[in-house]
């Protein structure tokens, strides 16, 4: 693991991109006017002839992606999250989702780290929204490495797939020789006192609170949730199990994302102590993206400090 | 287009409205008025202009249709049944529990459609994105949606339409199946959409406007659509409730399916009608 190297998750999805298009000759990339912010600009370059701006109309793109994609085609289609989750969610539903076609959505800027830009683009709703859509597989990567990652896997299933990469450059967690599996949360570090449950950003969060917990004589195991849905139920139940206590971590609103997920998972199989770590249900504002994650309680700090809160409430 | 071969088709749609009928009456509900408006347009096109084949319904080369006015899945069902895509008795389990023929088409369930619709203004991006394909891989399959008068008052339509002219797929035929109502009224009560001929031209699309009840100006249109570059929109002036006496024209039928005494009162129409068509 290196701290060094700081990179944003879309520059790993659009790399992934140019990437995949020399593995997959059905490839297709669309836009909505945001190629540069989401990254398709670097596969718009590379591939000229399979890129198609679709304009600020994300309702359509995500009509002529199901189009193509039941003519064989692998459609990533790209907005902001707060447009493609949230402008498009209907379109989503029912020309992608119903019909379970082939369209992987790269929503880029999700969460409230967008920074300056405000609340009316910052999204904390869109994993909550894609995990009602039946059928719907959602990837949250941790950073640039697991986006690329998380690029191929997505083309490798057959169906819709929701990825959530984010603005800011953030620490890189994992090697280049990491690989994802879809639906397979992954164990960072070893501790039976607490699990810290967290997905993109906030993994490497979880990492720095796990060391200030060590310090303090508190063994925290680590879960990078990638996947959000299908979620990993075998690991979260073992998890509780053998720690006792959860605390879930995520750039989303507590309601409806990681931690309900988690939270479900435990009420039916295996009850103890869940705690969350997120945006408590309220809008952003806008500010540059690390004050507003300090702001909003989305660091090592607050987990720190819910980890603590589940340890003492264990039974 | 000889009389006779124009005879067959108002035979066949005849028959297809009957289907309708068979459908929605069975169903206890659905949407007969907009149905029966559509027929005529389905029928040209399955059984003149498409080429497709019900024995091979997934084929690559196929032309394809997007019931993008998704509730007139009725009439769709009883066209691709007489096409042969599943037996014409089937139309009777439309809507139930455990049947393939959903309230609105699931491409999923049933074959022989090339998209699932029901949520107004979807199904041209689908289509457009369908048409794109065909482009991309240098095929010339033709891809044909269908769209209600009132659905236009839908943005995203304007987005598709904006993009299939920019993109020139002109392998896109678009009908507006225009039968001047929709649930709250006359287009000109709610929100008129109006004038889409005008509106389409300034989207950059060729357009053409018929007769959508008669059959000859529907095979006319569509042997008239060239690849110049423009999609082609056919604004169909049509009859909303067509060929069932007390539903044309009347609002009330867009969803409303009619009861016993309706039903037969319907097919006896119908029957008629194919007597005086020389189908029976």
């Amino acid at each position: 693991m290196s701290e060094c190297i700081k990179a944003a998750t879309r520059d790993g999805y659009g790399k992934g991109l140019v990437d995949l298009a020399a593995k997959n000759d059905r490839l297709i990339v669309l836009d909505a006017d945001l190629a540069a912010a989401t990254k398709t600009g670097v596969f718009k370059k590379a591939c000229p002839d399979r890129f198609f701006d679709c304009g600020i109309a994300e309702g359509n793109m995500m009509g002529v992606a199901a189009g193509l994609a039941t003519c064989g085609y692998t459609v990533f289609a790209s907005s902001f999250a707060m447009f493609a989750a949230g402008r498009a969610f209907e379109q989503v539903r029912n020309s992608i989702g119903y019909p379970h076609l082939n369209v992987k959505i790269g929503a880029t800027h999700a969460g409230i780290s967008v920074g300056e830009d405000g609340a009316s683009h910052q999204c904390c709703e869109d994993i909550a929204l894609m995990r009602t859509i039946p059928g719907m597989t959602i990837i949250n990567p941790a950073d640039d490495v697991e986006a690329y990652k998380a690029v191929f896997a997505a083309a490798e299933l057959d169906g819709p797939v929701y990825l959530r990469f984010g603005r800011l450059a953030v620490p890189r967690v994992f090697d280049d020789d990491y690989n994802i599996e879809i639906g397979k949360g992954v164990k960072l570090t070893d501790g039976n006192d607490v699990a810290i449950v967290a997905t993109g950003l906030m993994v490497n969060e979880a990492l720095m609170a796990a060391e200030q917990l060590k310090n303090e004589g508190i063994a925290a195991r680590v879960i990078n949730m990638h996947t959000i849905k299908p979620i990993d139920r075998d690991l979260i139940i073992e998890s509780a199990k053998a720690t006792g206590a959860i605390v879930t971590a995520e750039e989303h609103n507590v309601i409806g994302g990681l931690g309900a997920a988690v939270t479900e998972v435990i009420c039916e199989a295996y009850p103890v102590p869940v705690l969350r770590v997120g945006v408590e249900d309220t809008f952003g504002r806008s500010g540059p993206a690390v004050e507003l994650l300090h702001l909003f309680g989305l660091d090592a700090a607050h987990i720190v400090d819910m980890a603590k809160r589940a340890v003492s409430m264990k039974k | 287009m000889s009389d006779a071969k124009v005879r067959q088709l108002e035979i066949m749609a005849c028959k297809a409205r009957m289907g309708v009928i068979e459908g929605t009456f069975n169903a206890k509900s659905g949407h007969p008025g907009g149905s029966l408006s559509a027929v005529d347009i389905l029928t040209c096109l399955y059984f003149s202009k498409m080429n497709v084949d019900p024995q091979n319904p997934k084929d690559p080369n196929r032309d394809r249709l997007v019931l993008s006015k998704g509730h007139a899945a009725p009439a769709l069902y009883a066209v691709l049944a007489l096409k042969g895509y599943f037996p014409f008795d089937e139309l009777k389990t439309l809507r139930k529990s455990d049947a393939r023929l959903q309230g609105h088409p699931s491409m999923c369930m049933l074959p022989g459609l090339d998209m699932s619709t029901g949520s107004l203004g979807q199904g041209i991006s689908a289509a457009a994105g369908m048409a794109l394909a065909g482009k991309l891989d240098h095929k010339d399959y033709k891809v044909y949606a269908i769209l209600g008068d009132g659905e236009c008052e839908e943005g995203q339509v304007w987005e598709a339409a904006m993009f299939a002219a920019h993109k020139e797929l002109d392998n896109l035929v678009a009908f507006v199946d225009f039968n001047n109502l929709q649930i709250d009224g006359t287009l000109d009560e709610v929100n008129a959409p109006t004038p889409l001929p005008e509106k389409f031209t300034a989207f950059g699309w060729d357009v053409m406007e018929i007769d959508g009840n008669n059959i000859p100006e529907i095979l006319e249109a569509l042997d008239r659509v060239t690849a110049n570059g423009k999609p082609t929109a056919i604004i169909a002036k049509t009859v909303k409730g067509k060929g069932v006496s007390y539903m044309e024209n009347v609002c009330g039928w867009h969803g409303k399916a009619p009861n016993k005494e309706e039903y037969d009162i319907a097919m006896a129409e119908l029957n008629d009608e194919l007597g005086r068509l020389g189908g029976k």
